[in-house]
């Protein structure tokens, strides 16, 4: 706690910011996952969370979508501000916040069914039916997913016939197309080979122009190399949160220095 | 001294080894014929229906066969044409699936997507009691229950009709479809799952657009399966649907079907090489063509749609 | 889409979600309809059969008079012909399933079984009878016989006792095979020390299941001539003679539970449908202890041992 304090008022000035965690408490039935949690997500942003394996990490961000309410025994407390609204709460539809927070997998899943419709899966639960604004959406979200080029003649063919990188830039497209506020990516490169990699990442800075991101990853260089904010977590509590550099450069707190350079991991 | 031993041991080892093979050699042999047995019943099945087939149709013209739409072997010229039996069979068994494949669909849906897995976990075994129960009981059900019940909706029916018997044939096989269907279903990986609800889709679009789709071979099977079990079902039929051929799609009529007049040709006394003896040949061979058809569309949709994900 | 109102979302998601659970009712309502078929069947069959079911009606053979009649030849009936039937099938079925699943793993001859047991057992049991008729009775002389009766019946529950077998077998991780032939046991002894013993549970599971199948099956046995008036037992398997033990009880003719129903329900007059609802109860109990005590074994396996 102390230390998140001393973290969060180490950042000299705050940016605009789209979303706010307040002491955010999680629960697998009797386990307890995450740990009064505060920080805050920069709007327009890439926001790496980082950490050992089990620390948390992927447990926080799927709380930013309410993907937990899909199993039983699974609990929240505190709070994630959106706009102002505690989108934990649970009077508010998890539904309503996956339209607005979408999300991409660790490995590309897409849907058994065409590259288009994969794209055009969002619309089409929300029962749009206008062919034209569907067509212009999903050229839009492959192009913005700098996929377009290479499957525009294909659009008709089955999504299992892409590559896996090419598979991982079409769940962007499909995550995209919604125009939601935030995308959170579940390590989404960790499938895939350095050159697909490498594409994901250029995609994603420039994709920041449109949404904010949210990033588990488990490789500190691809923090390094590309967010814009970096939050440490381990045992399921926030150790530090500040802009990618001071973290890397400069972390305050020995946890933190000693997963940077290795020494727990 | 010792090299003596050693060289004894070696042998006897050799020895004990040599009886030891010959042993498992024969344990094979002996599991191999076994697992014969499967295929010599085959063999057996398709020579016989051949045989005496082939008798029948020396004395019956195939043509009139497979067109005819009268079946009267005991009149002074009798006619043999198997569209009077077959008629009985696609009308009940097209009723049978008009009940159980959307009932067992709507089941499997439901069972995979909404309901928790300890509700699963009891109703599925229970459901499964319904084909578990002897198809004798139905008939008795579906000739004494469900035609005097359907009697109140329908005052003309006919104490034996197709529509009774298909109804209860429909509602036995419910439990082969939602099973099957069920366990494809969710074999079909999270992550698809996953992938529909985070954006936003409700669980009933994410089950109707993801998951059926994904596991729509499995499905396809079942719904294959569930037609071989209707036309082949003997017992329900020839309690309620009544044992007198007739040329008729009409479910609200009385008609045998293909099971039905192998049984009750079996009823009365069949000495070999008679004609009578050979039609019920020629009728069960229709059947297992009827089958192999299904089995072989089966396989090719399953072929077309099989699962990628 | 980012140009809706969180009011226009709202109205969005709520229409959609009550699809959804109407859908979920609908589900429930099916299974309880299917629930409730199961129960009609069997309190029908009670209803109906109850002034009959006393303790004469368990001893009396069939009658030409509906009150008098019973189901004494047709229960013993049963009973002797699944034992025949138990005794073809058990073997034959568990040595090919372990034929198919530790030693046929390759070549066309394996696969060929293999493809051929799942066609069979989506073959009309109506076609067994048929087989039955030209094989076991005709070209084999055994006789509308219990033995005939055990022999057709036993084929048509085979593949579901090679599937259970080969799937109990299956489920045993390797590293316990490989643990075993570490030590330096042969395969057969691998297989008759460790994979038979652990997937025991589940075969006799499977074997459950399949027999409590050939006990209402009907029409395999109408087709080789089993429905006749059948008023006495079969012939006792010991004599007072030397050597005391008869076969003759192999070539006896036999009833048994379903087609004694289907003797009774095919009457027109309605005290033989009661003696055929009666019938109809035991034999629903019958296969309803059956399946039960499978789910049970089931049930049981699943908690026990895991690997």
């Amino acid at each position: 706690m102390v230390e998140q304090e001393q973290s969060q008022s180490m950042v000299s000035e705050r940016p605009p910011v789209v979303a706010e965690v307040v002491d955010l408490n999680f629960f697998y039935g009797d386990f307890h996952a995450l740990k009064n949690i505060n920080f805050y997500i920069p709007a327009n942003k890439v926001t790496a969370l980082i950490g050992p394996s089990g620390c948390g990490k992927t447990t926080l961000l799927r709380c930013f979508n309410r993907m937990h309410d899909l199993y039983p025994g699974n609990r929240y407390e505190g709070g994630i501000l959106v706009n102002g609204e505690n989108i934990i709460s649970p009077k508010v539809d998890p539904i309503e916040v996956r339209m607005r927070i979408s999300m991409v997998f660790q490995k590309p899943n897409p849907f058994p069914k065409s590259i288009y419709e994969n794209v055009a899966y969002g619309l089409r639960v929300r029962g749009i039916r206008d062919k034209s604004l569907i067509d212009q959406k999903v050229e839009e979200a492959l192009r913005g997913a700098a996929l377009w080029d290479e499957v525009k003649d294909r659009l008709h063919e089955s999504a299992y016939a892409l590559s896996g990188g090419q598979q991982q830039r079409l769940c962007i497209a499909r995550a995209i197309v919604t125009d939601p506020d935030i995308v959170l990516f579940d390590e989404p490169t960790s499938a895939l080979d350095p050159i697909a990699t490498r594409s994901i990442e250029e995609l994603m800075v420039s994709l920041k122009e449109r949404v904010t991101i949210i990033i588990v990853t488990h490789s500190m260089q691809q923090a390094a190399r590309f967010s814009d904010y970096t939050a440490f977590m381990y045992m399921g509590e926030l150790i530090e949160f500040n802009d990618t550099k001071t973290v890397f450069n400069n972390a305050s707190h020995p946890q933190t220095q000693e997963y940077i350079s290795g020494k727990i991991g | 001294m010792a090299k003596s031993e050693a060289v004894f041991s070696f042998t006897k080892v050799s020895a004990s080894r040599r009886i030891r093979d010959i042993k498992e050699k024969a344990i094979e042999v002996v599991l191999f014929l076994a697992a014969s047995v499967s295929v010599l019943t085959t063999v057996g099945i398709i020579f016989l229906l051949i045989e005496e087939s082939v008798l029948f149709f020396q004395k019956v013209s195939f043509w009139e066969f497979i067109t005819g739409t009268e079946w009267t072997p005991l009149f002074a010229e009798p006619s043999y044409g198997i569209w009077a039996l077959l008629s009985g069979t696609i009308t009940t068994s097209a009723i049978a699936l008009v009940v159980s494949i959307p009932m067992g669909t709507i089941i499997a849906i439901y069972l995979s997507e909404f309901a928790s897995p300890k509700l699963r976990e009891i109703c599925k075994p229970i459901l499964e009691l319904l084909a578990a129960i002897p198809t004798v009981v139905y008939g008795y059900f579906a000739l004494l229950f469900v035609t005097p019940l359907l009697q109140k909706i329908f005052p003309e029916l006919p104490g034996f009709n197709m529509l009774s018997a298909g109804i209860v044939m429909g509602l036995m096989i419910v439990p082969l479809v939602s099973s099957l269907s069920e366990d494809a279903m969710r074999a079909v990986p999270v992550s698809l799952r996953e992938g529909s609800m985070a954006m936003g889709a409700t669980k009933l679009q994410t089950a109707i657009r993801v998951v059926f789709p994904a596991a729509i071979s499995g499905i396809i099977a079942s719904y294959i399966l569930a037609a071989s079990r209707a036309v082949g079902e003997t017992m329900i039929v020839a309690v309620a649907a009544g044992l007198q051929p007739n040329f008729t799609f009409n479910p609200l009529k009385s008609a045998a079907t293909v099971t039905a007049y192998i049984v009750q040709v079996s009823l009365g006394d069949l000495p070999r090489g008679t004609l009578e003896y050979q039609t019920i040949f020629a009728a069960g061979l229709a059947l297992f063509v009827m089958t192999l058809i299904l089995n072989i569309i089966g396989y090719l949709l399953a072929k077309r749609y099989r699962e990628i994900y | 889409m980012t140009n809706w109102s969180i009011e226009e979302l709202r109205e969005n998601i709520k229409r959609r979600q009550i699809v959804s659970q109407i859908f979920a009712i609908l589900g429930l309502l099916l299974i309880f309809f299917a629930l409730f078929t199961l129960l009609a069947l069997t309190v029908k069959m009670f209803i109906d059969g109850l002034p009959r079911l006393s303790w004469k009606f368990f001893f009396s053979f069939p009658s030409r008079k509906p009150e008098e009649a019973g189901i004494f030849a047709a229960w013993v009936g049963t009973a002797v012909v699944m034992m025949m039937t138990a005794v073809f099938a058990i073997p034959i079925g568990v040595a090919s399933g372990i034929y198919l699943e530790e030693y046929g793993k390759k070549g066309w001859l394996a696969a060929l079984i293999e493809v051929n047991i799942s066609n069979l057992a989506g073959v009309p049991s109506i076609i067994y009878g048929l087989l039955a008729l030209g094989l076991f009775v005709q070209d084999w002389n055994l006789g509308e016989s219990i033995l005939t009766a055990g022999l057709t019946l036993s084929l048509l529950i085979l593949p579901v006792i090679v599937v259970a077998t080969r799937e109990a077998i299956r489920a045993i991780p390797n590293s316990l095979r490989e643990a075993a032939y570490a030590l330096g046991a042969s395969k057969w002894q691998v297989i008759w020390d460790h994979l038979l013993p652990y997937s025991l549970g589940s075969i006799l599971t499977g074997i459950i299941v399949a027999l409590s199948r050939a006990i209402g099956e009907t029409a395999p046995l109408i087709t080789i001539g089993a429905l006749t008036f059948i008023a006495f037992l079969p012939d006792p398997p010991f004599t007072s003679q030397f050597p005391y033990i008869s076969f003759a009880w192999l070539k006896s003719p036999f009833t048994v539970m379903p087609i004694q129903m289907f003797n009774w329900v095919s009457r027109p007059q309605a005290a033989f449908q009661a003696n055929a609802a009666a019938a109809g109860a035991v034999l629903v109990v019958m296969t309803l202890l059956m399946n039960g005590l499978a789910i049970y074994l089931r049930y049981r396996l699943r908690k026990g041992l895991k690997w």
